[in-house]
C-alpha cells in the first residue's frame, strides 16, 4: 500500500527525495500552474530526484505546453537547473544536441532530460522522439500525460482514454466521445525502439516514481518515463484530490506500472485486489456522461476490459 | 591551397577549417553533398572532436543544432528547399534564441508543382525570419563566406545562413583556394559562447515573453540587423586583409560609375551577367552591376549609393510573390524612392529555367522596358492555360 | 580511328595564331568564345545514366586545372536515373569562368553512348572547327550544319572492358579526347583519373585512356 504523504518513512533507506529537509526544489514555488496541479508535482518530483542522482549536473529540456508556460515567464523562472524551450514538437531533438555539446566538450557528467506533455509527446513530437530513440541518444525523455492538451483548453490528444469528454469530443447524441479504437501506447512504441530503458509512473507512488528517475539516471542512451499526471481542470475534480484520483487510476489497472528494458517487459507494480473502473471513472467530469439516465451502454464495460487487458498485459496481479 | 572542387566539397572543406563541434545533418538535394563530405572528414578523422548526428528530419536538423548551440558550441547544419519549409518555426526560434547557428541553403524553388532545380524561392520564404542572409556568386566566395558566416554570426548573435545556388554552384566543379587551418583559425578564434546551459552560471533559456517585453524583444533583433551592415562589412574587409581576396561584404559594382542602366542580381547569375555587361559595353552599352551580397540585413544606403545617377535599375530576380510581383525588386524601389531611377522588376530562371547571356543582352538592348517582366516566359503555355481558366469562370456565371 | 580529319589545326595553336596577329579573324572563323581578353573552349559530354557522364566532365576539369587553366565542370540538372540520357558541360579558360549557362554551342562534343544522339540533340549548336568524338568501334555518318567538324569514332566501350573489364567509356573518351583536341595532355587526364579513382581501379583507367589516345594519335 502506498501512502497520502509524501514519502515520509522513518527508516532513512525508504525515505523519498522529496521529504529531504534539503531538497533542492528544482521547480521552485512562485510558478503559475492551476491549483493541484498533477504536473507540476511530477515535474518537481522527477528533476529533483535525477538532480540528487547527478550531483547536479543536469539541463533540462521543455517541450512547449502547460508546464513551460506556467514556470517560466520573462523575468521570472522557477527553475533551478539550466533550462532550455525551443519548441513544441522538437525538444527531443533539442537534447540530443545539448547532450551531443556536452559530449563534445567533454562534460561527460553533464546529463540531459527532455520533458513535455502527451501533446508534445505523443503528437507532435513523436517524429523527433522516435530519431531520438532510433539514434540511442543519450538522453531521459519525461512525458507528463494529463491526456489533452490542457494548456489550449482541453483538446483530445492521441494519449486522450476513450469515451472522454475533451473540447474536441464533446459528446452528443449518438456520440459517446472519443471513439474506440483510438488512441497511442507510447510506451510500447518506446519499448519497440529498443532503447535502454522504458518506464511509466504515477505521481500517486512517489517513491516507485523517483527509484525509476535514479535507474534511468544510472543507464546511458535513450531512456523513456512516462508519468501519469491527473489534471484538476481538464479532467473535472477537486484539486485536492489529484493524488487520490491518480491512485485510483493505478488501482483499477487503467494506469499500470511496469519498466521494460532493451524492449522487454521486466517488472511491474502488482494491483492487489483491482477496484472496478467505474469508482475510477465517477470522480471526473470528462467521463459524467458514461453515467445517469442517457449513459450509454457497455461504455463502462468497454473501459473496464482495457483496464483488465492491461492487468493480464502487465502481470500486474504479480508474476514478477 | 588551390583545388579543383565541386561546390559541395568546397562548402564542407571552409566548414571543417571552422572547426564545429556539432554538425546535424538531413539529406535534401542539392545540400546532400555538402553533409555527405562533412561525415566523410568526421569519420576519417580529419575533423576532430566533432560530433556528427544523422536525424529522421529538417525539423530535427536544425531543433539538434539549437540544442548544441545553446549548450555551447559552434553548431551547422544545411538545407535546402522544402527542407527548409519543414524546419521554418526552429528557423524563426534559432534567431529569436539569438544563437550564432551557420546553415548553408542550397536555393531551390518549393513546390507545388514539385521541382527539384534552382531558384530563390525557398531563401525569400524566410527572408523575415531573423536570420543574416549572404548570397555568393562562386564557389569560392560560397567557401569564403562559411569562414566569413561564423564570425559574423558570434559577433552580432545571430543565425547566418549562407545561400548558395542549388547545382548551379553546389554541383559545379571550380578552382577554389582552400585556406590553411593556421590563417583561419587565426581569423577565426574559438568560440566562446555567449550564453550556455551552464550550472555555474544557470540560465533559462527561450522562456515566454508576455506583451510588456514583447516589443522590445523584436525591435532588438531589429536594431541588431542594422548594426550587422557595419560587422558583415568590416568583416569582409579583414578577410580581404587576411586572405588576399575579395569575398563577401555588403554589396560589390562592377562597371557601376558611368552607368545608365544598373542591373541588380544575387548569387551566381552574375557570372552570366557579367559576361553579357562586357560585350554590351564593348559595343558602347552603358551597363552596371550591382551585385547583393548581404540580402538581410539590406544594405539599402550602399545600393542607394551605388545606384548613383542611373537612370534605370534591372533586378534581375529568382524568385516571385505571387499576388504582387518580384521581392527584391519592391525592397530596390523602396530604397530607391526618391531618386530619378526607375526600377524594371525581372522575375528570371524559376524553377531552374535556364538563364542566357544571349536571353539577357536580347532583353537588355531593348528600347522600352515594361515594370514587371517575366523573362522568357513561354506565352503559347501560358495562353492555353489561361484560356482554360477564363472559360470555367464564364461557365460559373452562366450556371449563376 | 579518325573517320573524318577536315581540320588539323588544333585550338591551342588557333590560340598561338591568334596571339601572333590579334587582327586575324581566324578565332571568329572557329567560334571559340571570346571572355574579356581570354579564350574558352567548350565540352558537352552525352551519355546515359551509370556511364560517367558527369565524372567525365569533372575529370577533364581537374586535368585542365592541373595544367594552370581555369575549368568549369557541372552537370544538366534533373533526376534522371541510370540509363536515361544525361548530359554534362566543361569549360577551359585561361581567365576565370563566370558565365554559368549550359554549353549551347561546343568547341567538341563527347559522345559516350551514340544511341543519345538524336534523342538528345547531341550535336546541337557544335560551332565550325569543333570536334565530335563518339563512342562507336564502326565509323558513323554524321550531319552537321558545318563541314568543319572533325568526327573521331572510338570504340571506348570496349577498351573499356578490354582494360578495365567493365563497360564504362567515359575515361578512355577523355585519352582521345587528349588526342583528338590538344586542348589537354594525357598526362594531365592521367592525373585527373587518378585524383577521382584509387588503386586498382584508376589504374585500369589509367591505361585504357592510354590506349584510346595511342589510337588516335
Amino acid at each position: 500500500m502506498t501512502t497520502l504523504t509524501i514519502g515520509n518513512r522513518l527508516d532513512k533507506e525508504d525515505t523519498a527525495v522529496q521529504s529531504e529537509h534539503d531538497r533542492k526544489n528544482t521547480l521552485t514555488s512562485g510558478h503559475r500552474a492551476c491549483q493541484g496541479c498533477g504536473e507540476a508535482l511530477g515535474a518537481r518530483c522527477v528533476i529533483d530526484a535525477a538532480y540528487k542522482a547527478t550531483n547536479g549536473k543536469i539541463a533540462v529540456v521543455n517541450a512547449t505546453g502547460c508546464l513551460e508556460v506556467f514556470s517560466c515567464i520573462y523575468p521570472e523562472n522557477s527553475w533551478q537547473v539550466p533550462w532550455l524551450h525551443s519548441l513544441f514538437g522538437n525538444a527531443p531533438a533539442v537534447a540530443t544536441g545539448v547532450a551531443s555539446a556536452f559530449r563534445v566538450s567533454g562534460d561527460n557528467d553533464m546529463r540531459v532530460i527532455a520533458q513535455g506533455g502527451d501533446g508534445a509527446t505523443c503528437d507532435i513530437g513523436m517524429g523527433c522522439l522516435s530519431g531520438m530513440f532510433d539514434r540511442n541518444d543519450d538522453v531521459l525523455y519525461v512525458c507528463y500525460d494529463n491526456q489533452a492538451y490542457m494548456n489550449t483548453g482541453v483538446q483530445r490528444s492521441s494519449a486522450t482514454p476513450i469515451y472522454t469528454r475533451t473540447a474536441t469530443t464533446l459528446p452528443t447524441a449518438g456520440y459517446i466521445g472519443n471513439a474506440i479504437g483510438t488512441g497511442k501506447n507510447v510506451p510500447e512504441i518506446a519499448m519497440a525502439h529498443g532503447i535502454p530503458y522504458v518506464a511509466t509512473a504515477s505521481i500517486a507512488n512517489i517513491r516507485d516514481m523517483e527509484e525509476k528517475v535514479l535507474k534511468a539516471i544510472s543507464i546511458r542512451g535513450a531512456r523513456y518515463l512516462h508519468v501519469h499526471v491527473p489534471c484538476p481542470l481538464g479532467w473535472g475534480y477537486q484539486p485536492s484530490e489529484t493524488i487520490r484520483v491518480a491512485r485510483m487510476a493505478v488501482e483499477c489497472g487503467l494506469f499500470p506500472l511496469f519498466e521494460a528494458e532493451n524492449g522487454v517487459l521486466v517488472g511491474s507494480t502488482p494491483v492487489d485486489n483491482p477496484k472496478p473502473v467505474e469508482e475510477y471513472l465517477r470522480t471526473q467530469r470528462r467521463f459524467a456522461h458514461l453515467f445517469g439516465k442517457n449513459a450509454p451502454a457497455d461504455a463502462i464495460e468497454a473501459i473496464q476490459r482495457i483496464a483488465s487487458g492491461n492487468i493480464e498485459k502487465y502481470k500486474l496481479s504479480g508474476g514478477f | 591551397m588551390l583545388l579543383q572542387l565541386e561546390g559541395s566539397q568546397a562548402i564542407s572543406r571552409a566548414i571543417a577549417l571552422c572547426r564545429p563541434g556539432v554538425i546535424c545533418a538531413y539529406p535534401i538535394t542539392p545540400q546532400t553533398h555538402i553533409v555527405e563530405d562533412l561525415g566523410q572528414l568526421i569519420h576519417s578523422g580529419e575533423l576532430k572532436n566533432c560530433d556528427y548526428i544523422n536525424v529522421e528530419s529538417e525539423m530535427a536538423a536544425l531543433s539538434v543544432t539549437i540544442g548544441s548551440q545553446a549548450a555551447g558550441v559552434r553548431s551547422y547544419t544545411a538545407t535546402s528547399s522544402q527542407g527548409l519549409l519543414y524546419m521554418i518555426e526552429a528557423v524563426y526560434n534559432a534567431s529569436g534564441l539569438e544563437l550564432p547557428i551557420v546553415m548553408t541553403l542550397g536555393n531551390r524553388a518549393i513546390g507545388s508543382p514539385i521541382n527539384i532545380w534552382n531558384d530563390h524561392s525557398d531563401a525569400m520564404s524566410v527572408r523575415d525570419a531573423g536570420w543574416i542572409m549572404l548570397f555568393p556568386e562562386t564557389n569560392q566566395e560560397a567557401a569564403d563566406l562559411h569562414i566569413q558566416a561564423f564570425k559574423i554570426a558570434e559577433v552580432v548573435k545571430c543565425p547566418v545562413m549562407v545561400c548558395v545556388d542549388g547545382f548551379i554552384l553546389t554541383h559545379a566543379y571550380e578552382r577554389v583556394d582552400i585556406p590553411s587551418q593556421e590563417i583561419v583559425d587565426d581569423f577565426l578564434p574559438l568560440y566562446k559562447p555567449h550564453v550556455s546551459l551552464d550550472t555555474k552560471n544557470q540560465l533559462a533559456i527561450g522562456t515566454m515573453v508576455p506583451p510588456e517585453y514583447f516589443m522590445e524583444v523584436r525591435y532588438l533583433a531589429h536594431k541588431r540587423q542594422s548594426e550587422a551592415l557595419g560587422i558583415i562589412d568590416c568583416v569582409g574587409k579583414k578577410f580581404q586583409e587576411k586572405f588576399g581576396r575579395q569575398s563577401g561584404e555588403l554589396i560589390r559594382t562592377y562597371n557601376t560609375e558611368n552607368a545608365d542602366t544598373i542591373i541588380i542580381a544575387m548569387g551566381s547569375v552574375l557570372g552570366t551577367i557579367k559576361d553579357t555587361v562586357d560585350e554590351l559595353n564593348a559595343q558602347g552599352g552603358k551597363f552596371g552591376v550591382v551585385s547583393i551580397v548581404s540580402y538581410r540585413p539590406f544594405p539599402a544606403e550602399a545600393i542607394k549609393a551605388a545606384i548613383g545617377n542611373a537612370k534605370r535599375v534591372v533586378v534581375l530576380e529568382k524568385a516571385l510573390a505571387v499576388g504582387i510581383g518580384g521581392i527584391l525588386s519592391k525592397e530596390v524601389e523602396l530604397v530607391l524612392r526618391d531618386t530619378k531611377a526607375k526600377v524594371v522588376s525581372t522575375i528570371v530562371g524559376l524553377g531552374g529555367r535556364i538563364i542566357t547571356k544571349k536571353m539577357l543582352a536580347d532583353y537588355l538592348l531593348q528600347d522600352h522596358y515594361e515594370a514587371e517582366v517575366f523573362l522568357g516566359l513561354n506565352n503559347e503555355t501560358v495562353e492555353r492555360e489561361h484560356k482554360s481558366i477564363k472559360s470555367c469562370c464564364c461557365k460559373q456565371k452562366v450556371n449563376q | 580511328m579518325v573517320s573524318k580529319l577536315t581540320n588539323t589545326v588544333n585550338w591551342e595553336s588557333q590560340l598561338l595564331l591568334f596571339v601572333k596577329n590579334p587582327d586575324s579573324q581566324l578565332f571568329v572563323d572557329v567560334s571559340i568564345y571570346i571572355v574579356y581578353g581570354g579564350l574558352m573552349f567548350q565540352v558537352r559530354i552525352h551519355g546515359r545514366g551509370g556511364q560517367g557522364v558527369v565524372t567525365a566532365a569533372e575529370m577533364l576539369s581537374i586535368a585542365a586545372f592541373l595544367e594552370g587553366k581555369h575549368a568549369q565542370a557541372f552537370p544538366s540538372f534533373g533526376s534522371e536515373r541510370m540509363g536515361a540520357p544525361v548530359q554534362s558541360f566543361c569549360r577551359i579558360s585561361d581567365v576565370e569562368i563566370r558565365l554559368r549557362e549550359p554549353v549551347l554551342e561546343p568547341n567538341a562534343v563527347i559522345i559516350q553512348d551514340r544511341t543519345v544522339i538524336e534523342p538528345s540533340n547531341a550535336f546541337g549548336g557544335i560551332v565550325d572547327g569543333g570536334f565530335a568524338l563518339i563512342n562507336s568501334p564502326d565509323k558513323l555518318s554524321c550531319d552537321f550544319k558545318s563541314n568543319d567538324v572533325t568526327v573521331a569514332c572510338v570504340g571506348a566501350t570496349e577498351i573499356a572492358l578490354e582494360h578495365v573489364g567493365k563497360p564504362l567509356p567515359n575515361a578512355v573518351l577523355l585519352g582521345s579526347f587528349a588526342a583528338l583536341t590538344g586542348i589537354i595532355k594525357i598526362d594531365s587526364v592521367i592525373e585527373a583519373i587518378r585524383t577521382k579513382f584509387s588503386g586498382a581501379i584508376a589504374e585500369k583507367n589509367v591505361s585504357a585512356a592510354k590506349a584510346a589516345y595511342d589510337k588516335i594519335s
